[in-house]
């Protein structure tokens, strides 16, 4: 589908400002994977009297809004105070590159992402702690978190589930969070208390085959690509239906694991049984 | 600035010979070949000639074999419509994972309408595995759908076995030839195939037309139901230009089957040669087993819609499976079916050539897409190793 770009989308998207890496950065913000099919990584140079952002870079992999949107974040921080930066909205991006087309409004999100990041970096607060504030990861997909998600419905006044998924990507992938985006939606459009999604029952059955298949599927199908990667898994329990893997290398920590995982969920559900559950076990 | 088309499976050019062949039919010759009148009847006539051609082309057995109707996709929703209306008392659909939405569509939706559907995995290369099919079966599959050909990748599918299979299981078999058409020799007299759908546009007609093949003394229902046009297989009165098109294309596509085997599977192979020295690039699709005019090829580290934005820009026409220019967050469901890791399907490319591509449109992308990817190389914070 051609997308419907603004010029200053086009300009910004050929003739990018400020690409590269700030040397010697005091402030890095990295946000997005490869997986995701878009990431950003932002480096600032800021002077220490004056909390002044004296420069800004990007290098950032992506289509063309992500490229124009992380160009103009750069052009939008510098000579700004940390400060008056993070007082740039999605909004604010998405608006001086002429707008995005509503698929795309992500980019903007993306951008804005990087520029906390990096100015939290700055400032020593620590991706864990950062972390913790955002909350569960609600679309496993894409690592979208609660907190990201109330964040942007509340700042971007987002009235649909399609706005949800153009925003945030959340709700894009497979689908299952669905439901519990629904949720949060109805919370902005009425600030209704929360209430708790039901868990899904399981089904519990023992087969010396089926554990045979599911490792073999493993090894033979699942581990090879994901090494390619520079990831791998490791099978930790079958139980029944239920099926409990660790991600380990590049796949551990990389926020598109929920994406990985709902493919090899699949091709378990394919190959093995339609009722397999697959589960990540998190390392602490 | 010179144009390079290399996004023939999207769509292709109307033949100027075909837009010949149609033009009376858009002007003077505009009579409705239902009516009693010569004027009329006389359209009437070039339809069956139109009929004839496109028999000739699949090796249908006999012209009352062909159907038009309006697209690909009518064509193959009609299809595996009509095998479950005849089929009642069976409720399963075999198909693949790797189909047309055209198919995939249908099938999600025939889901929710109770039936069970089934869609076979390819391997990393594309394929299918015949075993799988077998394992499939059962005496409560109606129907198995199985496109001829891949429209992103190119790979072949066994369809011919796989009708011999359907059928030792009293199943339909119906594909999906909408690609294949033009650039592999269809003999469908020497296969059991009851039903195969093909697409106007994607043969050098115009877009719009379609048609089904059914085979003779098959059971068939109708989807469009009004007057008795196509014998009462399809209501609606006749794209009369579209039919002559479709005709003359059916013809021109014999005469250029060669063609596509051998000066357009060339140019194809000499482009895969160029571009597989660029660092970190892979092919998706069994290179031994594709259509002669397609490639598929994945650049790491950078993303499709990227590459298809600064490729228009010098005049490149191509298309890409990544999310961006799938619509959608995902790359496309047919790289995900192939097991494509991440980093690769979001860069991948399809470029597809035909009967008007040359030997300088294959020399414009060898000389504009290595900067390209180099430009989104340093833009990217992922590099080769
Ligand atoms: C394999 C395949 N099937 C079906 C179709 C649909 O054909 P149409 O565009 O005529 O509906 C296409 C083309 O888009 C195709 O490539």
């Amino acid at each position: 589908m051609a997308w419907n770009y603004s010029e200053l989308v086009k300009q910004h998207f050929f003739q990018p400002k400020n690409v590269g890496r700030v040397e010697n950065a005091d402030g890095t913000g990295d946000v997005g994977s490869i997986a995701c099919g878009d990431a950003l990584s932002l480096t600032i140079a800021v002077d220490k009297n004056t909390d002044i952002i004296t420069d800004a870079k990007f290098q950032t992999f992506g289509c063309g809004s992500a490229i124009a949107a992380s160009s103009m974040l750069t052009e939008m921080i510098k000579g700004k105070t940390l400060d008056e930066a993070l007082k740039v909205s999605n909004a604010d991006i998405a608006k001086a590159l002429g707008g995005l087309p509503p698929e795309k409004m992500h980019c903007s999100v993306m951008g804005r992402e990087a520029l906390e990041a990096a100015v939290n970096n700055y400032r020593g607060i620590t991706p864990e702690a950062h972390d913790e504030e955002e909350g569960r990861v609600i679309c496993t997909c894409f690592g979208v978190t609660e907190g990201k998600l109330r964040h942007v419905i509340a700042e971007n006044d987002l009235r649909t589930l399609e706005d949800i998924t153009n925003y945030t990507k959340a709700g894009g992938g497979c689908g299952a969070c669905i439901d519990e985006l629904e949720i949060l939606l109805e919370e902005h459009l009425q600030q209704k208390p929360h209430t708790p999604t039901p868990t899904a029952a399981r089904q519990p059955l023992t087969n010396l085959q089926r554990i045979s298949l599911i490792q073999e599927l493993l090894d033979h199908e699942v581990r090879p690509i994901l090494q390619e990667d520079a990831g791998d898994l490791e099978l930790v329990d079958i139980d029944g239906l239920r099926v409990t893997i660790r991600m380990v290398g590049q796949c551990s920590g990389c926020r598109a694991a929920g994406l990985t995982t709902k493919w090899i969920e699949d091709k378990l559900r394919e190959i093995v049984d339609p009722a397999i559950e697959l589960h990540v076990k998190e390392d602490l | 600035m010179k144009r390079v088309y290399a996004d023939n499976n999207a769509t292709t050019q109307v033949a100027p010979e075909v837009l010949d062949a149609m033009m009376p039919y858009l002007t003077e010759k505009y009579g409705n070949p239902s009516s009693m009148h010569e004027f009329g009847g006389q359209v009437g006539k070039v339809i069956e000639d139109a009929r004839e051609k496109v028999a000739l082309a699949l090796g249908a057995q006999n012209a009352t074999e062909i159907v038009f109707l309006s697209c690909g996709t009518e064509s193959d929703n009609t299809a595996i419509r009509s095998a479950l209306a005849t089929k009642k008392d069976r409720r399963k659909i075999v198909t693949t994972r790797v189909e047309h939405p055209a198919v995939l569509t249908l099938c999600r939706h025939l889901e929710r309408e109770g039936y069970q559907v089934r869609y076979l995995p390819v391997d990393r290369q594309g394929n299918l595995n015949l075993d799988d099919l077998r394992d499939a079966m059962d005496d409560q599959v109606a129907v198995v759908s199985i496109m001829a050909a891949n429209n992103e990748t190119g790979v072949l599918y066994p369809v011919a076995e796989a009708a011999r299979i359907a059928h030792q299981h009293g199943a339909l078999f119906h594909t999906d030839a909408v690609q294949i058409m033009g650039k592999v020799p269809l003999n469908l007299q020497e296969t059991d195939i009851d039903l195969l759908s093909i697409s106007g546009h994607k043969i050098h007609a115009p877009k719009g037309i379609g048609a089904l093949y059914i085979r003779r003394g098959s059971r068939f229902r109708p989807m469009i139901l009004g007057g008795h046009q196509e014998r009462g297989r399809r209501g609606g009165t006749e794209n009369v230009p579209g039919i002559v098109a479709l005709g003359k294309a059916a013809e021109l596509s014999l005469q250029h089957i060669d063609d596509e085997q051998t000066r357009v599977r060339a140019l194809r192979d000499r482009l895969e040669t160029a571009l597989l020295r660029i660092p970190n690039s892979i092919v998706n699709g069994d290179r031994d087993n594709r259509l002669p005019g397609t490639l598929n090829i994945s650049f790491e580290f950078v993303e499709g819609e990227a590459m298809l934005l600064m490729l228009d820009q010098v005049g490149i026409c191509a298309s890409s499976g990544s999310a961006c220019t799938s619509g959608t967050l995902e790359p496309s469901h047919v790289l995900r079916a192939l097991g494509v890791p991440f980093s690769f399907a979001h860069g991948s490319l399809r470029f597809s050539f035909g009967r008007y591509n040359n030997d300088a449109d294959v020399d414009h992308i060898i000389e504009t897409l290595p900067p390209i990817i180099e430009r989104l190389r340093e833009i990217s914070p992922f590099k080769p190793a």
